[in-house]
């Protein structure tokens, strides 16, 4: 039904995607794998009319089609979902959903009843039940996911491209976002979809293509895989062992956080963090995990409550009072508060300790560009060079390029919000090397993730956070996933 | 920077070089229409007449590279021109001291800006239009609503010549190339861009972005004051009514030049050429004696033009 013919693109001369060819048929769940940088976004942006093809073709319904803007796709058929929503937060559930498309009354006006009825009624096709006067901005990611399929759904989408739907959802979300995905195969939709995740694929996928560095290394049924197997095509090498053993034995205390508050985010969190130890913080979405690694950067400070680094109480105020105290952080929104888009590689990289490359207030510019050199190879970032902009590399260089930023600080306790959040596996093998180094070299480490596999493999000891509250101090070798979300759940 | 060149930086490349080149076809077109245009004596009237918008469109791009605008431009350049004619009667006071309150004058109403953008909390473009209106207040009660007269020769002489060049010239240019060089080589430079390109990120990197911000409404208000006094020199009067609209053509120029709007993105070298090629074309239009009326428009349309161009430009 739709062909992707000898697709190839290429951004600032660095080619990311090259002669790949896939045909998705209607009625089948096809899934694109690969690490980051492979071009699965590439792919399907060219699919959806977001960028036009450097070479290749785009068929549809066995003609070539040639589509300008993503609404040119939309009006044949193909609808995406992208990774980073983009709903309008003031319009209602509703409004969101019909945009566009509202129907009408004699006089040109919106018949309002008509529009909420009929916006329900394509929610309840994909089993949701959902308040359609709503704002938008009250709603969970995952529930404006499903707003945004029902969107396709009532622009009568044929195919529907999703690029990591399920990146920023929690467990029992993305039971419900796959409900609705089944719906639409049902109904003879052609569902692409993207993800890292690789008990989802099984769960979902009847066909998988994996992309390695640009080029489709096959296009297979996805009975024929096995994880193994997947992951070896994946990153073109068998992985042994993604997590590193945990070996180091953490030291002194470094970090003291005692009775900290602010409400209604978090109450009276007092832990300790030693040198060289990995401590993980492990929570639902909106446990507080978030806001309270916040307060101890200083990003949003603390109501009350102490924290003390070697010995010494901070006042956090701002990122420059964490910074200048030895603390270091990579958030968890690369976009929002992470990457500089209109920046070079370069620039990015040096901007938090971009004094140490100064003398007085002018940059000593063989010194940054040494440094962004050395910084390109230990973080093995993949760029055209320093001067490329950041928004051109794959998330998980952009990634590696923040920890670089943050590390350049060289800090005694480094925070890491979801650090391998929409990364593939090869990167976050990456990573997880760098954080068995950093501890062995006498890094402190707070991890937040919503990877269990992560905190239980990376971490000395793990805090489980429920409702803004410390529920549980538990040892990751004696503990499984089933005892931390007993833990996490809501009372 | 290494060797390295980005499509970023290419793309700035090809930018300044399609400005190069409307300037260049422009001058040519002028040169054989009018035998006014390429003369010695025109083109020093171009340069005495693109350093006052030129000061002010270096200014004004610190503020726009902080995603920022700044609309008291005109009325501040009228305050300053008046508080330096208020000094610089014959005999009062050395050269100096009007000099020193014509750039506090509008370094000040720049702080002011910046300190209700980031400590109020109120958006630039509200900020500035009520500077604008306050400068311009503030300039009329100053002066009496006359223009103030009776500058000494000292002051006016700053619009006169050194050795062949316009001294406001040399004004723009040294603004110009320090401005170039600051914003290239000094850390708060770079933090502008960082702050402009993405706050929260500038902001999670430590990089204090209320800092930022007043000190590029601040300096932008200290070239503002310089250009106050440059235009009273011109003029030999502290004039309250002068500089109208004086934001519009800045604002233009530096836009024209490459400079993105929502901030993060532009170059003093931009600003430069996009200065150069509104001077030029406001001059062409006189040489040719085309009416007020219709070279409002024209440049109107041009400007619109200029970036509808650079945008298309960019999205390919």
């Amino acid at each position: 039904m739709l062909r992707a013919c000898q697709l190839s693109k290429a951004f600032g001369g660095l080619s990311v995607l090259q002669d790949v060819s896939i045909d998705f048929h209607p009625g089948e769940v096809h899934a694109l794998m690969g690490e980051n940088g492979a071009g699965k976004s590439t792919l399907m942006k060219m699919l959806a009319g977001v960028y036009a093809p450097d070479g290749g073709s785009v068929a549809w319904r066995g003609q070539p089609v040639r589509f300008r803007t993503p609404n040119d796709a939309l009006s044949q058929g193909i609808a995406m979902v992208h990774q980073e929503l983009m709903p309008i937060p003031d319009l209602s559930v509703g409004e969101n959903l019909l945009l566009g498309m509202e129907p009408t009354n004699a006089f040109g006006w919106v018949d309002q009843a008509a529009l909420h009825t009929q916006a329900s009624a394509w929610l309840q096709q994909l089993d949701t039940d959902l308040d359609t006067r709503r704002p938008m901005r009250s709603l969970s990611v995952a529930q404006m996911q499903v707003v945004e399929i029902a969107k396709a759904l009532a622009r009568q989408a044929d195919v529907l491209l999703m690029d990591e739907p399920t990146a920023a959802l929690s467990d029992h979300e993305v039971t419900a976002l796959f409900k609705a995905i089944t719906t639409l195969r049902q109904r003879g939709v052609a569902v692409v979809y993207t993800t890292h995740k690789m008990d989802e694929v099984f769960r979902l996928a009847d066909r998988i293509s994996v992309l390695r560095d640009g080029r489709l290394v096959c296009t297979k049924a996805a009975l024929e895989f096995s994880a193994d197997s997947l992951i070896a095509h994946m990153v073109g090498r068998e992985l042994a062992q993604i997590f590193p053993p945990v070996t180091t034995t953490p030291g002194e205390t470094v970090l003291a956080v005692e009775q900290l508050t602010r409400e209604p985010a978090y109450r009276n969190i007092s832990f300790t963090l030693r040198r060289g130890e990995v401590l993980g913080l492990a929570g639902l979405m909106g446990a507080g995990r978030t806001e309270v690694v916040s307060a101890l950067y200083g990003l949003q400070p603390a109501a009350s409550g102490t924290i003390r680094l070697r010995g010494q109480t901070l006042d956090l105020r701002s990122p420059i009072d964490g910074l200048a105290a030895g603390l270091a952080m990579v958030t968890e929104d690369r976009k929002g508060s992470g990457i500089v888009p209109a920046m070079s590689v370069q620039h990015n990289l040096t901007l938090a300790a971009l004094r140490q490359f100064c003398r007085g207030a002018v940059i000593d510019a063989t010194a940054e560009s040494s440094t962004t050199h050395k910084a390109t190879g230990d973080f093995a970032i993949k760029a055209s060079g320093p001067g490329q902009a950041i928004n051109q590399l794959s998330g998980g260089n952009q990634q590696k390029v923040l920890l670089a930023r943050a590390l350049l600080t060289a800090p005694a306790v480094l925070i890491l919000d979801e650090p391998t959040r929409g990364i593939d596996i090869g990167a976050k093998a990456e990573i997880y090397a760098l954080i068995g180094r950093l501890s062995a070299q006498g890094t402190a480490v707070l991890l937040v993730s919503s990877e269990l596999p992560e905190i239980l493999s990376l971490t000395h000891r793990i805090l489980v956070l429920r409702q803004g509250e410390l529920s549980a101090e538990l040892a990751p070798r004696q503990t499984n996933q089933e005892e931390i979300l007993r833990h996490a759940m809501p009372r | 920077m290494t060797a390295t060149t980005s499509p970023a930086l290419d793309r700035n490349l090809l930018h300044r070089l399609g400005i190069v080149a409307v300037l260049f076809v422009i001058a040519g077109l002028l040169s054989v229409l009018t035998d006014s245009f390429a003369t010695a004596s025109n083109l020093t009237n171009v340069a005495r007449q693109v350093s006052i918008n030129g000061i002010l469109a270096v200014g004004v791009t610190f503020v726009l590279l902080t995603g920022g605008v700044d609309l008291s431009l005109g009325s501040v350049v009228a305050l300053s021109g008046v508080a330096c004619a208020l000094f610089a009667h014959p005999g009062e006071y050395p050269l100096f001291v009007p000099i020193c309150v014509g750039l506090l004058t509008g370094g000040l109403c720049g702080l002011l800006n910046g300190v209700l953008v980031t400590r109020g909390g109120i958006a630039p473009f509200i900020v500035t239009l009520g500077m604008m209106t306050v400068a311009r207040g503030l300039a009329l009660i100053f002066s009496g609503g006359k223009p103030v007269a009776d500058m000494s020769p000292d002051l006016t002489g700053l619009a006169g010549d050194l050795g062949p060049v316009p001294i406001p010239l040399i004004c723009f240019a040294a603004v110009a190339v320090l401005s170039w060089l600051f914003l290239g080589r000094f850390r708060l430079g770079r933090h502008l861009y960082a702050v402009g390109g993405n706050e929260q990120a500038a902001r999670a990197a430590g990089v204090s972005v209320p800092k930022v911000k007043l000190f590029a409404y601040g300096l932008c208000g200290l070239l503002t004051g310089l250009a106050g006094v440059v235009l009273a020199a011109r003029i030999t009067t502290g004039q309250p009514n002068a500089g109208q609209a004086y934001e519009l053509d800045a604002i233009a120029a530096v836009v024209i030049g490459g400079t993105s709007l929502s901030g993060g993105v532009g170059s003093v070298l931009g600003t430069v050429l996009g200065v150069l090629l509104i001077g030029v074309i406001n001059n062409g239009l006189d040489l040719l004696s085309v009416s007020s009326y219709y070279q409002a428009v024209i440049k109107g349309v041009i400007i619109v033009g200029a970036v509808w161009l650079d945008r298309r430009q960019a999205r390919s």
